[in-house]
């Protein structure tokens, strides 16, 4: 098994095959954060250019967590400081970057499709990190391998992804894979962000309880507070007397059922804080295997390109860890 | 002038009840005579039409020259080559220039422009409102003294009922069609394409096609009031389709368009993000698709136009979102529209129709006809024409076109004006380089 796609610009469309060795590849990567010395020089003299036209702690931090631990030379780029303040386009942003040779790209952008867009036109690998309300690929590797650890399986799960369906990347990345693993996707929201077009994707729920009841996963999504504005809601409050992830709505759910949130939570809105830091949260767990998937991803698309050789002379703290990663990925 | 003879081909003229093999004289700019096959008559030009259908030359009542003020997408002289090149011996451009198309002077620059540039005929449509802002009618009289031939807000729809109530009842004073652009803003929001399966795929906002239906159903509850006529601008859903027929079948002075885009693709041609997928009323889904080409084959929709909308290459090379609505079409819409003669069994001359004399009758422009006397405006269409689309060769401005590398069957082999040959393509411009298929 390998994965020959040169970027990663959404999850839909793998295979179960290729999401499975996504996923662990992710989970070899995991004890390398766990070392004292938290650094491999598997992407040694490779650069990782993250481009966030977008507000993002997490993703960003994460995605550069990940290239350092790798030994990648890590530059980031925020729209503030970038030039599309100056009236430059997204593509001749990108085209001075890729001019510079870096070994992977990777995009935040609030306009779906703009890694496609870049993609067609840049001679560089691309990483989706999230694409308006498109995908967000990493961010349900993460989640998947984060259930994985913790449920023990992938396969036979029935999983409720209850909030913002309509304009979620999260949920998007998420179906498409749990789908390709065989998994129950109900999706459960009022119906203002529950278009019709839902029912095609999973089983629609406008009721919470019913939407949870008996799932094996439960996933909150950030309600983003502009909606309230637009008509899809009348308050957060509201939205809350029906769509929080309460302890008694939590208790419907399978025993032993955990709960994710790709964050950042609103308290009291979506999740309930008892909720939210209980035995049932895996919120920090997700967060840290953020860095493994991340990891996973920039070295299996940062180490094929240009350079004919990913064997060059590593210098490396740990060496002996190097090749293992290698061949096991292979 | 030169008389020309077009000869050996099958004359279809719907309006005179023609369909046969017949030869047609031109001279001084008229038909002067419609002819037995192989009588001979002298004339100082001869066009060949073995193989081909000679029709009432062609005429888009919906087209963008955006002259004046975007010269650099299009010009009179560029959009009115694309069109003779398309086959088109007339096109009505509409008034969304800069400035605005919204008095008589914007309206003599245009009409000088096309006299200047002298290849199809012109017909600038007049705006609704001052600005396009949809807030107080236009000078239309004064535009109708300059050569408007309807009006029409196209691209920013008459939001407020009150306005186009008005327009209505002001327009029939001067017996001019109010071309409605039918699109509720506030149902249509921020989206870029249309609403439904795949907007949800790609994670795009959608424009619900209840947005168009809405405001067709109010504008059709309008002029069951006002009297006066209004012609739906580029009808996209099949719930439009059906308010038209019925309010025709009450009697009601309603008539309506399709673009040829509309009744060829789906919203799943914006695949990836496509942009030159992107226009608006957007590309609509299969039931939508099949209803336009039922309209038509039904006469409920009496027209084909094409929304021809050229845009710069930088306002397409951008991420969908943010890219300009709109495509050129008038270099691709014949073999499109042949596509339902040999696919879907649209007859012949109901194409013409809605080719010709239905769009002629619509704005009250000379054309659609070949009896001896009217104007020689003919299109001598080679339906077996196989070209590739290469959006290089076009002359028109733009390059916009979801289509560029489609294997096409038809093409204009002569376009005369007012007698005249302007365009005679025994090798279509078209078919110099060949670009890979796209699809």
């Amino acid at each position: 098994m390998a994965f020959t796609h040169q970027h990663l610009l959404g999850l839909e469309g793998l295979s179960r095959d290729e999401i499975l060795f996504l996923i662990d590849t992710a989970d070899s990567f995991k004890e390398i954060s766990e070392r004292d010395i938290k650094k491999v020089p598997t992407l040694r003299g490779k650069t990782v250019v993250g481009l966030f036209y977008e507000a993002s702690t997490r993703t960003r931090t994460s995605f550069e967590i990940a290239a350092k631990r790798l030994s990648a030379d890590y530059v980031s780029i925020a729209s503030s400081t970038s030039s599309s303040t100056k009236g430059e386009t997204l593509l001749d942003t990108a085209r001075n970057i890729a001019a510079m040779r870096p070994d992977c790209l990777v995009i935040r952008h609030n306009a779906s499709g703009a890694p496609h867009f870049l993609a067609q036109r840049i001679d560089c690998p691309v990483v989706n990190a999230g694409d308006g309300a498109h995908e967000h690929p990493t961010q349900a590797l993460l989640d998947l391998l984060t259930i994985r650890d913790h449920v023990k399986r992938l396969d036979d799960l029935t999983v409720a992804i209850v909030g913002d369906i309509l304009h979620s990347r999260v949920t998007r990345s998420n179906v498409h894979a749990l789908k390709a693993l065989g998994a129950r996707v109900r999706l459960v929201g009022p119906p203002t962000l529950l278009p019709a077009e839902a029912a095609a994707w999973g089983e629609v729920h406008n009721d919470l309880h019913d939407g949870v009841r008996n799932a094996d996963v439960i996933m909150m999504l950030r309600l983003q507070r502009e909606r309230q504005g637009r008509n899809f809601l009348p308050s957060l409050d509201e939205y809350s007397r029906y769509f929080c992830l309460t302890r008694a709505a939590l208790s419907a759910a399978a025993p032993n059922a955990v709960v994710l949130h790709p964050g950042p939570i609103n308290r009291g809105v979506e999740i309930a804080s008892d909720v939210a830091d209980g035995a049932e949260s895996l919120i920090m767990d997700q967060v840290t295997n953020g860095v493994a998937v991340r990891m996973a991803v920039l070295f299996l698309l940062a180490n094929r390109a240009r350079q004919p050789s990913v064997e060059a002379p590593a210098v490396a703290a740990e060496p002996a860890e190097a090749p293992r990663l290698r061949r096991k990925a292979g | 002038m030169p008389s020309v003879l077009i000869h050996s081909g099958t004359v279809i003229d719907p309006l005179n009840d023609r369909h046969e093999a017949l030869d047609l004289l031109i001279e001084d700019g008229r038909v002067a005579a419609v002819l037995a096959p192989d009588t001979e008559r002298a004339a100082d030009e001869h066009v060949d039409a073995s193989g081909c259908w000679v029709v009432p030359g062609l005429i888009d009542m919906h087209v963008h020259l955006r002259e004046p003020g975007y010269e650099y997408k299009e010009t009179v002289l560029t959009g009115t080559r694309a069109a003779v090149a398309g086959g088109f011996t007339a096109v009505a451009c509409m008034a969304n220039t800069d400035p605005v198309n919204d008095n008589g002077a914007v309206t003599k620059y245009i009409v000088e422009k096309a006299a200047a540039a002298d290849l199809a005929r012109v017909y600038p449509i007049g705006a609704v409102s001052v600005g396009l802002a949809g807030e107080r009618l236009a000078e239309i009289g004064e535009m109708r003294e300059a050569g408007i031939v309807a009006v029409s807000d196209d691209g920013h729809p008459v939001m407020d009922s009150g306005l186009m109530r008005r327009a209505l009842e002001y327009s029939a004073m001067f017996n001019l069609a109010v071309i409605a652009h039918e699109e509720d803003r506030g149902l249509a929001g921020e989206g870029v394409m249309h609403e439904g399966p795949t907007a949800f795929r790609l994670g795009l906002k959608g424009m619900p096609a209840a947005a168009e239906e809405a405001m067709v159903a109010r504008d059709i509850a309008l002029l069951e009031r006002t009297g006066g006529r209004l012609h739906v601008a580029h009808v996209s859903t099949a719930g439009s389709i059906d308010l038209v027929r019925r309010a025709k079948a009450r009697g009601l002075a309603v008539s309506a368009e399709v673009a040829p885009h509309h009744f060829t693709l789906t919203d799943e041609a914006v695949g990836d993000y496509d942009t030159n997928a992107k226009m608006n009323p957007p590309l609509r889904e299969k039931d939508d698709v099949a209803a336009a080409i039922e309209g038509l084959r039904d006469g409920t929709i009496d027209a084909i136009a094409t929304d021809h909308a050229p845009h710069h290459r930088d306002a397409k090379d951008v991420e969908f979102e943010g890219a300009a609505f709109g495509i050129v079409g008038l270099e691709t819409a014949l073999p499109l529209c042949l596509r339902l003669v040999r696919e879907h069994g649209l007859a012949i001359d109901t194409l013409i129709r809605a080719l010709s004399s239905n769009p002629a009758r619509i704005l009250g422009v000379p054309g659609g006809s070949l009896a001896e006397g009217s104007v020689a405006d003919v299109t001598v269409i080679d339906p077996d024409r196989a070209w590739r689309v290469d959006p290089q060769t076009f002359q028109s401005k733009s390059r916009n076109t979801p289509f560029g590398g489609w294997a096409m069957s038809g093409a204009a082999r002569a376009t005369i004006v007012g007698g005249r040959v302007l365009w005679r393509a025994m090798e279509p411009a078209v078919m110099r380089g060949q670009r890979s298929a796209r699809r």
